[in-house]
């Protein structure tokens, strides 16, 4: 397994908002991790980065213990994390955003990747000079997705990449994510979007209150009658 | 009349340029933590004191200075290290108070350390004063205002052109969106320290020859740079060099024109005004960003 949690919580104060999670995904897997607002998903994945302090359990990712690293060590690690609510750098521009992306990173190749990123969504080199926080909340949304790529995941985590977006933009990212799939990174995509999501996945969790409550593959969640009233509104 | 003004100007910019150092190191401490450093005034004070002992004890000027800079911005990491991080998720407020108490003894330190007399440094290039269109400078306040000009261009090509800096704006304008990129935001807040504090003993230094010094001189100094901050905008580097200058002349016209007793006032009426009618300085942004 790439990425194992084992009995993971978490706390804010004394809310406790993870209780013993245990999730694993594989090297090339796709999983997605669905839930109701407030179940705890944008802090499972900022404990996974290390932003956020594990209060028990432990995450071992490529077999290694990584519970108490530092975030920048996770990042070199491959750990990559689009946010929620994209935390793009506003007034810095485009381009700066994705430089960004390689902190960790040195060497020409980074200069390779901001082609790469600017054939892969066309949008962010025309606006390349122009401060990020002009961009509207999709091109702000590639931009974040782009950020990350630039520090070569070998873990791509997405929070609800889908928010707040045009049904064409949903498509659009849903998109993106299936070809980074195809292309091997190994992707773990939250979202409350559980259709769309569950839909691309090979493996899929339900998190309600902080705990995982159903695990299957992403087709047979879709047909869980439980998800189906649940989550998809059916 | 105007060469009167011209040398209330003069005076004033000299004050200024030393306000905006003080302010600039506000904002880039602010900027890194969202901390109001209220110790920074001290540091202006230890570059200047600093100096004055190793001059003292036989250095040559152009030793003495490079080596008073390094010890106050080690004296930055330090409060950074041993008083800022280990209040860890403490709320801004309870760190503020931490950067006033840390002050207080930072004067106390220097007492001892030092002791309670005033002092002058050697002007850089002699006191014979250059006469331009009527009113007189000396020779000092251009060693003040070029100093200051090319820190605060080094500051700019710091911040505007190497990823270093934009690193250290990137974590003002999202920490999680910094830390996420791998950005260490410790060593950020450390280096933001000993960059707001090395900036500050510059400004100490150079006008230490004209205005003394003592372990006293970083209290108003330090209230100048933030009133030079606050006025620009908390956080917005230019803003922080014209609020200096502004509060510079304005001190200088009053001064003047007034009487040398409002002196010190000026600034801190013009901290009351832009607290009432310019919450966000004159550069500062409207209402709340990043939400
Ligand atoms: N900064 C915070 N302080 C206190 N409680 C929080 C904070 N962030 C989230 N929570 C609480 O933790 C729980 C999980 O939140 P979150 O992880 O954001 O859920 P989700 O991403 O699934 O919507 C919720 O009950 C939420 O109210
Ligand atoms: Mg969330």
């Amino acid at each position: 397994m790439m990425l194992e949690i084992r009995g993971l919580s978490a706390h804010y104060g004394r809310i406790e908002a993870l209780r013993g999670i245990d999730i694993a995904v594989d090297e090339g897997e796709l999983v997605a991790l669905v839930g109701a607002n407030g179940a705890g998903k944008t802090t499972l994945l900022r404990a996974l980065s290390g932003v956020h302090p594990a209060s028990a359990g432990a995450v071992r990712f490529e077999g290694r213990d990584i519970t108490a690293l530092m975030p920048e060590r996770r990042v070199d690690l491959g750990i990559l994390q689009v946010p929620e609510g994209r935390q793009v750098f506003g007034p810095l521009s485009v381009e700066d955003n994705l430089r960004l992306g390689a902190y960790r990173r040195h060497g020409p190749d980074v200069e390779a990747d901001i082609r790469r990123m600017f054939q892969m969504f066309p949008i962010l080199a025309q606006r390349r000079r122009l401060p990020a926080g002009t961009l509207s909340g999709g091109q702000q949304q590639m931009l974040a997705m782009a950020r990350a790529l630039m520090g070569q995941p070998r873990l791509l985590l997405l929070d609800e990449p889908s928010m707040g977006l045009a049904p064409i933009l949903v498509a659009e990212i849903f998109t993106a994510v299936k070809e980074l799939k195809r292309q091997g990174t190994t992707i773990f995509l939250v979202e409350q979007n559980a259709h769309a999501a569950l839909a691309i996945a090979d493996r899929g969790y339900v998190l309600e209150t902080g705990r995982v409550v159903l695990t299957d593959t992403g087709t047979a969640l879709l047909h869980d009658a439980r998800v189906k009233e649940a989550y998809l509104g059916l | 009349m105007t060469s009167t003004f011209l040398q209330f100007l003069f005076s004033g910019l000299t004050l200024g340029a030393i306000y905006a150092l003080a302010g600039l190191g506000f904002s880039i401490i602010y900027n890194a933590s969202h901390v109001i450093n209220f110790a920074q005034g001290e540091f202006l004070m230890i570059g200047a004191m600093a100096t004055v002992s190793l001059v003292g004890l036989g250095l040559p000027l152009e030793l003495a200075i490079p080596l008073a800079v390094a010890i106050a911005a080690a004296v930055g990491v330090a409060l950074a290290r041993f008083a800022v991080v280990p209040a860890g998720d403490a709320s801004v407020v309870t760190v503020i108070i931490i950067t006033i108490g840390a002050s207080i003894l930072l004067r106390g330190v220097a007492q001892v350390v030092w002791d309670k007399e005033f002092h002058a440094l050697p002007a850089f290039s002699g006191t014979v004063p250059i006469s331009v269109l009527g009113a007189t400078m000396l020779p000092q306040s251009l060693w003040v205002m070029g100093v200051s000009l090319a820190a605060i261009l080094a500051l700019g090509w710091f911040f505007g052109r190497t990823m270093a800096g934009k690193a250290m704006l990137a974590v003002s304008y999202s920490r999680l969106g910094a830390q996420l990129v791998g950005v260490p935001i410790r060593r950020v807040l450390l280096t933001s320290f000993a960059l707001s504090a090395g900036l500050g003993a510059i400004g100490g230094i150079v006008v230490a020859p004209i205005t003394f010094t003592s372990y006293e001189a970083g209290v108003m100094l330090g209230l100048k740079g933030f009133s030079a901050a606050v006025l620009g905008g908390l956080g917005n580097g230019l803003g922080a060099v014209l609020g200096g200058l502004v509060v510079g002349i304005a001190e200088a016209m009053s001064a003047g024109y007034l009487s040398s007793a409002y002196k010190d006032a000026t600034a801190f009426v013009i901290i009351l005004v832009v607290l009432f009618f310019l919450p966000n300085g004159l550069l500062g942004h409207k209402g709340s960003e990043r939400v």
